[in-house]
C-alpha cells in the first residue's frame, strides 16, 4: 500500500488476519470481514471499469447490491468464471482473483473510451436508431459492440458448484436485520411466533450497527451499542431462526418468497469444496414484515460520475465499519442531513473534510451544528457545477445557487480533493412491495414514493417504510408491529432516544451548471450510461410515459434495475413535462430484486434429475443386446439393435426384413393403458371414441380413434372388452397422461351420471409384442394349453393365458401387419417373459426390433402414428379413415365438428402416400410438396410425415399431407430440395399386403 | 405462486394444481342441431376478464379431482371454491 488508507479502529475488520487477492492480474492484500471493494479502496484503487456507452472511467460507488459500476468478473478460469458480480458484496477470501468486466482491452487503456470525444454523437436510443437499419448489418455491428461494450463473459464449462433448494413455512417472515428488522424479530418471536430473520449481509444490524454518534442515543447508549445488545439477545430466542447472506430475490402472491442463501462464496477455495454453494429458500410465511432500509440517492450534475465520487453514505460505512479510508482530501456534496453524519465520522478519524457543499440556504439541526462545532466548512446554497480528474477526481467547481435554484451565480470556485461524497436524500427500498403487488404513494414533502395499499398479509416498517429518523424508526416500527402481530411488547415502552431531525428540505432533480445543457454530462443511469440530457430528448421526441422514456433511454433497464436512478429520471420527467411526480406513477420493479446465479434457479434439478427417466421392467435386456435408445416423453425405448458394425440403417433393414420373413419380438410396455370399470363403461367408451362399442363383444378387441371437441385427430389405440363392465384402453405412448386426464375432464365435469371408473395401469404390467409367421409357433411353446387355430383365437381376440403358473393376458392385435400377439403380465414378470420368447424363439431367428423398425413395418402397411402423420389439423376424413366414424351414434367428442364448413372442404390437406420415381431416393420428413418446379412464388402443397425405405418392398415409401390429396392418386408432384428437386407419384397409403393375407398367415 | 384451498384435500400449493379455463360452459346435449356459429361459440369462445373470474381448476398432482374456483384476476385473489355441479357462492 503506498498510502495508508487504513485506520485501526475498526471492530468488523480483523487486522490480524491478512488476505492476498488478485485483481486485473496484480495482487493485492486486504483483511477478513473486506469486501472486494473495501479492499480496493484501501489499496487506492478506485477505478474498476469503463462505463457501457462512452467508456468513461467507472469508480466503485456504493457499499451495497445498489452498485452501479464495480460490476467484476470473478475468478480467472474461463470455464467457471462468474460475471456480474458487484465487488461491494463479495466478501473477500484468501486467493479471490476478478477482474474489470466492462473493458477491452484493459480498464487503463480502453479504445471504445473515443466514444467519449463523439458522445454529442450518441444520444438516447442511438444504438436503436443507427444500427438497426439496414437489418441484415445487425450481425456485423453485434460483433463489435459486444466486444467493445465487454458485457462480461460467460464461463464455458458446466457449473460444477453444488445448488440446493429447500422450503420453509413460517408464522413471520422478517425481511432485513437492521434495526427496525431486529426489534420486530425479537417481538415476534417473543411471542411464541415462529419467526425467520433473513438479511443480506454477514451480520445483522444494518447502518446503526456503526453509528456511533452524539446525535444519535439510545437510553444514555450511542445507538450501536443499544442495537449490538439487541442482536444479543436474540440467541436466546427458540423460535427465531436467523439467516444471513440471505438476499430475498422475489415476492410472490400469497406471500410466497424466494431467497438465495450465500453458503460458500465468502469461503477460500478450500474452504469451498464439496459444500453446497447456495440454497434457494422458498418460503411461505402467513405474515411478512418488509424492513429493507433506504438508498441513498446520488446527485445529478455535470460530470457527476468520476472515479472518486461516492455515495456520502458508504464513504461512512468505509470508514467506520471497514476502517477504510475513501480518500485523504473529501470534499462532500448534499441536499440533507446525512452527509454531515459522514462528515463527523470523517473528522472523527482524521480524515480531512475541505467542505461539505449545501444546496440548502441553511439549517440548524442538532448534527449539522455538531459539524459546525468541529470546524467543518459549509458552502450554502451552493452546488458543484463540474468535476475535474480522468480516471480519478482531482478537484471540483463550486458555485452559488440562485435563488429558483435553476442557474448559477457568482464566482466559481476551485477546490482540490481526492473524493466527493454525494447525497441527495433517500429513497425507501420498496423493490419487494411493489413485487407483491402493493401499491405506492408519492409524499411530496421529500419526494419519495412510499407503500400504501397491499392485498397481502404484510407491512413495511422503518425507513423502507419512508421513516429516516431514529426515534420514528423505532416508535413507527414498535408500533406497528405490534398491531400487526397483535402483540404487545413492552420491551421498548420506555426508550429515551436522542436523534438529530433533519429541519430544511431542499431537492433539485438536475442541478444547474455554468455551461449549457448540452456540454455537460450530468449522469442518471452509470450503469447503463444515460444521462439527464437522454431524458430530456426522449421528452422533446414525444415520449411521455415512463414505461416509454424507460426504454427508449435504457435508464434503469441494467442489472441494478435503476436502484439509484429510477427517482431522479421520474423528477426530470415530471419537472419537464410540468406534471407532478406523484400522478406520473413508477416503474414496475420485477424479480429477482439482485440477479441470481442459473445453479440457485436450477438446484439440483440438473443433469439426470433434470427429469424423471421411465425405463421398462425389460430395460436391462435392451441394454445387454446393445440396443440404442430414443426418448418419448419421459420414456427410454430400444430405438433398434446394431450389430457389429451395423449403423442405424442397417440394423432396421435387418431387423424389418426378420419380422416379416420369420418373427420379431418388441418392448411395447411404455403404451399407455387404462383400466376403465363401471356399469356406464361401454357408453363412455362410444362418448369418447368415433366408432361405436355397445356391440363389441367379451373377449373382443376393437381400434378406436379419439378426437378432440374440434374434431380433429388427438390419439388412438386398441381397446379390448374383458367384461360386461370392464375394458382395457391402450394409447399411444406419449399420450396417455393427457388421455387419462381428458378422459377424467369429461367424467367429472360433462357426464357425471356416468358410473365409470379411470385407472392407469400403464406400469402395472409389462407388453412383448411378437409378430411374424412364426409367431404362432413361438406363442404354442410359451403357453401350451392355449388354443391358437384362427376360429377359437382369431385376429382382434384376446385369452387369458397361463405362463409358468402367472396369469397373463394375451392380445391377438397387429401393428405391423404381420399375425402377431402381445402378451400383457404384471410388471415383475416382463423381463422373464421377454426372456422366455427369446428362448422359444431362437429356432426361428426371433428378432428384437426398436421403435423405428416398428415404424417402418406400420409405414408399409399405411397405419398413422397420431403425433407424426397427425399434427391437431387432421380430421379422420382427412385421413382417409371415413370408416371408423360413425354415422348411427348421436354424439361422440367433435362429432359436430366434423360438419363445420371448415372440416367438410374438400380441399384440405389429406393423407397420401407418396412413391419416388428413384425407389432409392428416401426422402426427408418434412419436406414440401409441390405441383410446379419452375413458377415464383409457389404454392406449397403439403409435407412428408413418414418416409423410410423398404426392404420388404424394396423400394422407398412416404406417407405425405397434402392437400386435395384424396383425388390427385397417380398425380406427379415434385418435392424441392436444396441441392436437387425429387420427382414423386401420389398413391394409395397401403403400400404392402393390402387384402391383409399376413395376418392370417 | 397461488394458495389453493382444493375442496377435497384443503391448502395445497398451487404447483400441484392445473389451470383448466373458463368454467360453466356446458357441453350442447344435442350438438347436431346446433348452426356452426352456435357450436363455435360452445367451442372456442371464452371471457378473459379483468376483475372476477369463474375458473375451472384441477388438482392434478394431488386427488386429481376438478372444481371450480371464483378468482380475481386483477390480483388473483381466490374468493371462493366449490365442487363441480355446484352454483358459485358469490359472484
Ligand atoms: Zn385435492
Amino acid at each position: 500500500m503506498s498510502k495508508n488508507l487504513r485506520i485501526a479502529n475498526s471492530k468488523f475488520i480483523d487486522q490480524t488476519s491478512r488476505i492476498s487477492f488478485k485483481f486485473d492480474g496484480k495482487t493485492l492484500y486486504g483483511f477478513k470481514g473486506d469486501t472486494l471493494a473495501s479492499a480496493l479502496l484501501a489499496n487506492d484503487i478506485h477505478l474498476v471499469g469503463r462505463s457501457f456507452k462512452y467508456h468513461r472511467p467507472r469508480g466503485i460507488m456504493s457499499c451495497g447490491s445498489e452498485e452501479p459500476n464495480a460490476i467484476v468478473q470473478l475468478g480467472n478460469d474461463p470455464s467457471m468464471t462468474e460475471p456480474n458480480t458487484r465487488a461491494t458484496e463479495i466478501e473477500l477470501y484468501e486467493g479471490l482473483e476478478a477482474s474489470s468486466q466492462n473493458c477491452w482491452p484493459s480498464v487503463n487503456f480502453d479504445i471504445g473510451a473515443v466514444n467519449n470525444f463523439f458522445s454529442p454523437l450518441i444520444p438516447a436510443a442511438f444504438y436503436y436508431k443507427t444500427f438497426m437499419w439496414p437489418a441484415n448489418f445487425w450481425k456485423l455491428y453485434e460483433y463489435f459492440i459486444r466486444k467493445s461494450a465487454g458485457l462480461g463473459k460467460s464461463p464455458t464449462q458446466p457449473d460444477k458448484d453444488i445448488y440446493d433448494h429447500r422450503y420453509i413455512h413460517c408464522d413471520v417472515l422478517i425481511v432485513g436485520g437492521g434495526i427496525s428488522g431486529v426489534m420486530a424479530a425479537k417481538t415476534a418471536a417473543k411471542n411464541n411466533l415462529n419467526t425467520v430473520l433473513i438479511d443480506d449481509k454477514n451480520i445483522l444490524g444494518g447502518t446503526t450497527l456503526f453509528q456511533q454518534n452524539e446525535s444519535f442515543k439510545i437510553n444514555n447508549s450511542y445507538s450501536n451499542d443499544w442495537l449490538k445488545k439487541e442482536i444479543e439477545s436474540l440467541n436466546s430466542l427458540k423460535n427465531l431462526t436467523i439467516k444471513t447472506r440471505t438476499s430475498l430475490a422475489a415476492y410472490h402472491g400469497y406471500n410466497y418468497l424466494l431467497a438465495r442463501e450465500n453458503l460458500t462464496d465468502h469461503l477460500n477455495i478450500n474452504e469451498k469444496k464439496d459444500k453446497i454453494r447456495q440454497r434457494l429458500w422458498k418460503i411461505r410465511a402467513e405474515k411478512v414484515i418488509i424492513a429493507t432500509g433506504a438508498i441513498e440517492r446520488p446527485l445529478i450534475f455535470n460530470n457527476n460520475d468520476r472515479p472518486g465520487i461516492i455515495l456520502s453514505s458508504s464513504i461512512k460505512k468505509y470508514i467506520d465499519y471497514y476502517g477504510v479510508k475513501c480518500g485523504q482530501k473529501i470534499s462532500l456534496f448534499t441536499n440533507n442531513d446525512s452527509a454531515y453524519e459522514t462528515a463527523i465520522s470523517l473528522n472523527n478519524s482524521g480524515v480531512i473534510v475541505n467542505s461539505v457543499v449545501d444546496i440548502r440556504d441553511k439549517t440548524n439541526s442538532l448534527m449539522v451544528k455538531q459539524a459546525e462545532k468541529l470546524g467543518i466548512k459549509i458552502h450554502w446554497k451552493s452546488t458543484v457545477v463540474n468535476t475535474n480528474g480522468y480516471k480519478k477526481i482531482n478537484s471540483i467547481e463550486i458555485m452559488k445557487l440562485s435563488d429558483d435554484g435553476v442557474a448559477v451565480i457568482g464566482k466559481k470556485i476551485k477546490e482540490e480533493c481526492d473524493c466527493l461524497g454525494i447525497s441527495g436524500g433517500w429513497t425507501p427500498r420498496v423493490h419487494l412491495f411493489t413485487q407483491s403487488g402493493g401499491k405506492l404513494k408519492f409524499r411530496d414533502e421529500d419526494n419519495v414514493f412510499i407503500p400504501d395499499k397491499s392485498e397481502l398479509n404484510q407491512i413495511s416498517i422503518g425507513s423502507c417504510n419512508g421513516d429516516f429518523e431514529l426515534d420514528e424508526v423505532i416508535k413507527n416500527s414498535l408500533n406497528s408491529t405490534n398491531k400487526f402481530l397483535n402483540v404487545d411488547n413492552n420491551d421498548y415502552k420506555n426508550l429515551e432516544i436522542i436523534s438529530s431531525k433533519e429541519i430544511d428540505k431542499k431537492n433539485i432533480w438536475l442541478l444547474p451548471s455554468d455551461k449549457p445543457m448540452g456540454k455537460t454530462k450530468p449522469f442518471l443511469d452509470f450503469q447503463n450510461d444515460s444521462t439527464a440530457n437522454d431524458i430530456k430528448l426522449a421528452l422533446r421526441e414525444g415520449f411521455k410515459s415512463i414505461e416509454h422514456v424507460k426504454r427508449y433511454t435504457t435508464t434503469g433497464m441494467a442489472t441494478d434495475q435503476g436502484k439509484l436512478s429510477n427517482m431522479h429520471a421520474l423528477g426530470i420527467i415530471a419537472e419537464t413535462a410540468g406534471v407532478k411526480m406523484g400522478e406520473l406513477g413508477t416503474t414496475t420493479f420485477r424479480p429477482p430484486y439482485t440477479p441470481l446465479t442459473f445453479g440457485a434457479i436450477v438446484g439440483r434439478n440438473v443433469g439426470e434429475f433434470f427429469d424423471i427417466t421411465r425405463k421398462t421392467p425389460i430395460h436391462d435386456c435392451h441394454v445387454e443386446k446393445k440396443a440404442e435408445f430414443e426418448n418419448v416423453g419421459q420414456w427410454k425405448r430400444a430405438w433398434y439393435y446394431p450389430k457389429k458394425n451395423e449403423d442405424m440403417h442397417d440394423a432396421v433393414q435387418r431387423e424389418s426384413k426378420a419380422a416379416r420373413d420369420s418373427a420379431g419380438i418388441l418392448d411395447a410396455s411404455t403404451l399407455g393403458k387404462i383400466d376403465i370399470q363401471g356399469s356406464d363403461a361401454s357408453e363412455f367408451l362410444n362418448r369418447v371414441y368415433t366408432n361405436a362399442w355397445s356391440k363389441l363383444e367379451i373377449g373382443k378387441c376393437r381400434y378406436g380413434l379419439m378426437l378432440n371437441e374440434d374434431g380433429m385427430v388427438y390419439d388412438d389405440g386398441v381397446t379390448t372388452r374383458l367384461g360386461e363392465n370392464h375394458y382395457l384402453m391402450t394409447t399411444t405412448t406419449g399420450g396417455a397422461a393427457n388421455v387419462l386426464s381428458k378422459l377424467e375432464d369429461y367424467l367429472q365435469t360433462e357426464w357425471p351420471e356416468l358410473d365409470v371408473y379411470l385407472t392407469s395401469v400403464t406400469d402395472q404390467y409389462a407388453t412383448v409384442s411378437i409378430c411374424g409367421p412364426n409367431s404362432k409357433k413361438i406363442l404354442s411353446k410359451i403357453i401350451p394349453d392355449l388354443n391358437l387355430s384362427d376360429d377359437e383365437f382369431p385376429h382382434m381376440s384376446y385369452k387369458n393365458g397361463l405362463i409358468d403358473n402367472i396369469k397373463c393376458r394375451v392380445m391377438r392385435i397387429s401393428f405391423t401387419g404381420e399375425h402377431s400377439y402381445e402378451i400383457n403380465i404384471q410388471s415383475s414378470y416382463g423381463k422373464s417373459v421377454w426372456e422366455k420368447c427369446f428362448e422359444a424363439g431362437k429356432e426361428f431367428n426371433i428378432t428384437p426390433y426398436g421403435t423405428e423398425t416398428m415404424h417402418l413395418l406400420r409405414a408399409e402397411k399405411g397405419f398413422i402414428i397420431a403425433g407424426q402423420d397427425t399434427d391437431g389439423t387432421m380430421t379422420p376424413v382427412d385421413l382417409q379413415m371415413n370408416w371408423i366414424v360413425s354415422k348411427k351414434k348421436f354424439d361422440f367428442i367433435g362429432k359436430r365438428s366434423l360438419y363445420r364448413s371448415d372440416t367438410i372442404r374438400e380441399d384440405r390437406k389429406q393423407l397420401v402416400g407418396l412413391l419416388t420415381d428413384d425407389p432409392k431416393e428416401v426422402l426427408e420428413e418434412g419436406a414440401q410438396i409441390v405441383a410446379e418446379t419452375n413458377k415464383k412464388p409457389i404454392e406449397m402443397l403439403g409435407h412428408v410425415t413418414s418416409s423410410y425405405y423398404s426392404p420388404n418392398l424394396k423400394k422407398s415409401i412416404a406417407l405425405a399431407v397434402v392437400k386435395n390429396g384424396k383425388k390427385l392418386k397417380g398425380q406427379k408432384m415434385f418435392v424441392p430440395m436444396k441441392n436437387k428437386t425429387i420427382n414423386v407419384t401420389i398413391t394409395d397409403t397401403v403400400f404392402l399386403d393390402k387384402e391383409n393375407k399376413r395376418l392370417n398367415a | 405462486m397461488f394458495l389453493i384451498n382444493c375442496p377435497y384435500c384443503g391448502e395445497r400449493d398451487q404447483s400441484e394444481f392445473s389451470a383448466g379455463g373458463e368454467a360453466h360452459i356446458v357441453r350442447p346435449k344435442q350438438p347436431t342441431e346446433l348452426s356452426d356459429g352456435q357450436w363455435a361459440e360452445f367451442l372456442f369462445m371464452r371471457k378473459n376478464i379483468k376483475g372476477v373470474q369463474l375458473e375451472r381448476w384441477n388438482h392434478a398432482h394431488g386427488c386429481r379431482k376438478w372444481f371450480n374456483m371464483v378468482r380475481d384476476t386483477s390480483n388473483d385473489k381466490i374468493h371462493a371454491v366449490y365442487k363441480m355441479g355446484e352454483k358459485p357462492p358469490i359472484k
